[in-house]
């Protein structure tokens, strides 16, 4: 199956980030493929290469980028959310990049299932 | 519109694929950004020739308010892209009879026609759905 994600809460603050990254695994794993990885919200929060967390803790944004790697998932950050939070491109940790909303809506159309990772 | 739609051309986008998007409203339109950001996505939505339609549960009916004044909090008051919306062709507004009532809200008191459905009947649409995104 081809999923579409919705990140829609921050790092660290809301479990949605832990577990959209989790569902993202557990389903490449199953054999199932990733449409996009969508960050609206304060989502967006997920894509700074500026965070920097105790080092006992896991790095999200990271683990993002390392999976982006390994499996070429598109990372989507939403321009106007993005902006409103202080986000832009030369601060984006790798694998990360804006684009607009229509990015979230055609991952609607293209992928058999959106699935949505906040309250 | 290429920038606000992420580059995606018309012809690209709509693919020739319609599907059913409902987009879910549930929170107070002032206090958090989600009625706000959530109303650009419905917007652009509109770009891409999809069957959308609106739902308003719980806090989200407040959204509708009629007299919604934000001065006093600083923060820009969106309900006029509310009627926008007929314009983009979004027509479809749902709202929830018992979220509705419980705040001594009617039809009256809305920013615009909406067709009120009770939970049964909400629940009933949502699964007819293929998308359903909640703000």
């Amino acid at each position: 199956m081809k999923f579409g994600i919705l990140v829609s809460e921050g790092p660290y603050t809301h479990q949605a980030a832990d577990t959209a990254y989790q569902f993202v695994k557990a389903a490449l794993e199953k054999g199932h493929q990733i449409h996009r990885v969508f960050f609206y919200h304060d989502g967006v929060n997920n894509s700074t290469k500026l965070t920097e967390p105790p080092q006992d803790d896991r790095h999200i944004v990271n683990r993002w980028s390392k999976l982006a790697q390994e499996h070429n998932i598109d990372l989507v950050v939403c321009v106007a959310a993005a902006l409103r939070r202080g986000i832009r491109d030369d601060i984006l940790a790798p694998g990360f990049r804006i684009s607009g909303l229509g990015q979230l809506v055609e991952s609607g159309i293209q992928a058999d299932r959106l699935v949505t990772f906040g309250d | 519109m290429t920038e606000a739609t992420g580059g995606i051309e018309m012809e690209e986008g709509q693919s020739g694929i319609v599907k059913k998007f409902m987009f879910v409203n549930r929170k107070a339109p002032y206090g958090t950004v989600y009625a706000l950001e959530g109303l650009e996505v419905v917007l652009i939505s509109a770009a891409f020739d999809q069957d959308v339609s609106m739902a308003f549960l719980d806090d989200g009916v407040y959204q509708l308010a009629k007299g919604q004044h934000t001065k006093a909090i600083d923060v820009k008051n969106f309900s006029p892209t509310y009627r926008a919306l007929e314009g983009y062709d979004i027509e479809k507004l749902y709202v929830e009879k018992e979220s509705l009532e419980a705040r001594g809200l009617s039809q009256e008191n809305l920013l615009v026609p909406v067709e009120v459905l009770n939970s049964k009947e909400i629940a009933a649409l949502m699964a007819d759905q293929d998308v359903v995104i909640s703000f």
